[in-house]
């Protein structure tokens, strides 16, 4: 996998999760306002992310995810994925 | 001082009808709303049949948020409570300036229960039930959803009686407002018919296997019933008292007069006719009624051998020779059990504002307690002034609601 498509996965479990539209995830939007996430959302946020990748999430991991670019940093990191790896 | 307590809205997704309108004409049909489920024989039922009821699609209609939270009893709750409020004339403007309260009878949440449990074990990882799991598990699941989707603020929280629950809902918000500490609750009750709902019932072989003809199945009182069917879906009474719905100009369905209960203190399945006739007699007194006054009785009779006799027996020893005219709705609908009790009470309004009595469908025979009644088995045109509905569950648990017409508007 590369790292647009793990974007592209990224995004698109995201839209269908929370209900948005696809067009309104950007690199600089800000995840919590966008996804309109609660505390109780956070919950879901790992499921989706432990369904779509194979990788636990820790406690404390979104702390410091504030943007979308944050979060694709954060699970592409995850997955072995920097950014010059052109696979 | 005590106050009048009248019922200002109701609503009802069943089976035989997912609104008024369609409940009223099967109601005058005798239009069965029973199946043969071939899910349920694969998964080892021994009885398929079940109430068929099509879970609503709420996208559109509710937030993501309020959708992952309600499980299937939930929908068909949020379904019935939006037309209560409706034929209530109670807007979210009026409910968000006047305390409101909620009492739902609910007494099973089993696929959420089942998922989540099936997730842990394979994962083993809590997490990944989701956040909207623990909402939909708990047995107070209809209440909290509501309470949070319709903003009320008044008294909230589930009644667990059984079969009987819906009618204890509808008995203790009677009570709360007779009394004083509310002037508006919704009642209700709600059934779920998933897969797993009714795997341990069918297993004590109280279900009706009369699977070739499941229209027929449910046949209360008749000399060859064998047993019941599960079914759900959910209704909700609105009621308040005579001040406060007069005062806001809403319309009279009709008046509670009374709230009879009891325990069997006895078996925990085995049913009979004292614990009813308790009840019965309660409501009657309570009402500051005769046995006379009574124009109809909308029996619990589920279909079952024991607890139709049961029945029976109670209501000839309560009314003797002069008893009022009775059918079992369950007939059409099987058995809604957590339902049932608020379910009646609508199918029995809908039945006092059109003038009619709903047949009791398939009673063809009686056996020697059903011969003593007077039930009706077409449909029948009747002015009904007062009505007495019957709920009663495992436990020995037993309610009795009795309703009256409000003529002068």
């Amino acid at each position: 996998m590369t790292k647009k498509e793990a974007i592209d996965k990224i995004n698109y479990f995201l839209a269908e999760e929370f209900e948005i539209p696809e067009s309104s995830i950007t690199p600089e939007a800000v995840l919590k306002d966008t996804l309109d996430l609660d505390s109780l959302d956070y919950v879901d946020l790992v499921v989706v992310i432990e369904s779509n990748f194979d990788f636990k999430v820790q406690p404390g991991d979104f702390q410091n995810i504030i943007t979308f670019q944050n979060f694709y940093d954060y699970v592409t990191g995850k997955i072995g994925l920097n950014d010059d790896d052109k696979r | 001082m005590e106050n009048r307590v009248v019922i200002t809205g109701i609503g009802i997704y069943s089976c035989i009808g997912k609104n008024l309108s369609e409940v009223t004409e099967s109601l005058k049909r005798g239009k069965s709303g029973i199946v043969l489920s071939p899910e349920r024989k694969d998964y080892g039922y021994r009885s398929g049949l079940t109430g068929y009821v099509e879970r609503p699609n709420l996208k559109g209609i509710l937030d993501r948020r309020s959708r992952i939270m309600l499980p299937e009893q939930g929908e068909f709750a949020y379904m019935a409570t939006a037309e209560a409020l409706k034929t209530a004339m109670l807007d979210t403007a009026y409910i968000a300036s006047h305390e409101t309260g909620i009492l739902y009878g609910n007494d099973s949440t089993a696929k959420p229960v089942i998922n989540s449990v099936d997730i842990i074990r394979e994962k083993r990882n809590t997490m990944m039930v989701g956040s909207g799991s623990v909402f939909q598990t708990m047995n107070s699941t209809v209440t909290m959803n509501l309470a949070t989707i319709f903003k009320l603020k008044g008294i909230n929280f589930t009644v667990s009686g059984a079969c009987a629950s819906g009618s204890h809902a509808i008995g203790l918000g009677y009570l709360m407002i007779k009394h004083g500490y509310q002037d508006c609750v919704i009642c209700g009750g709600a059934q779920e018919v998933n897969l797993y709902s009714m795997g341990s019932f069918d297993a004590l072989g109280a279900f009706s296997a009369r699977e070739d003809e499941p229209s027929k199945a449910s046949r209360p009182f008749d000399r060859s019933r064998d047993g019941l069917i599960p079914s759900g879906g959910a209704a909700t009474v609105i009621i308040e008292s005579l001040e406060h719905a007069q005062k806001r100009g809403a319309p009279l369905l009709g008046e509670i007069l009374g709230y009879g209960f009891s325990s069997n203190g006895d078996h925990i399945s085995n049913p009979t006719a004292d614990g009813p006739k308790r009840a019965l007699e309660q409501v009657i007194k309570q009402s500051g009624l005769l046995p006379a006054d009574v124009d109809y009785i909308n029996a619990h009779a589920t279909s079952t051998i024991a607890g139709d006799s049961a029945e029976a027996r109670a209501l000839y020893s309560v009314f003797g020779d002069k008893c009022p005219w009775v059918s079992s709705t369950k007939s059409m609908t099987g058995h809604e059990c957590w339902m049932a009790g608020a379910s009646e009470i609508v199918y029995s309004v809908l039945m006092m504002q059109n003038n009619f009595i709903a047949p009791n469908i398939n009673f063809e025979n009686p056996d020697e307690d059903s011969k003593k009644l007077k039930i009706v088995t077409e449909l029948k045109e009747q002015e009904i002034d007062i009505f007495i509905s019957n709920s009663f569950g495992f436990g020995g648990t037993n309610s009795a609601l009795a309703v009256k017409k409000i003529k002068n508007k």
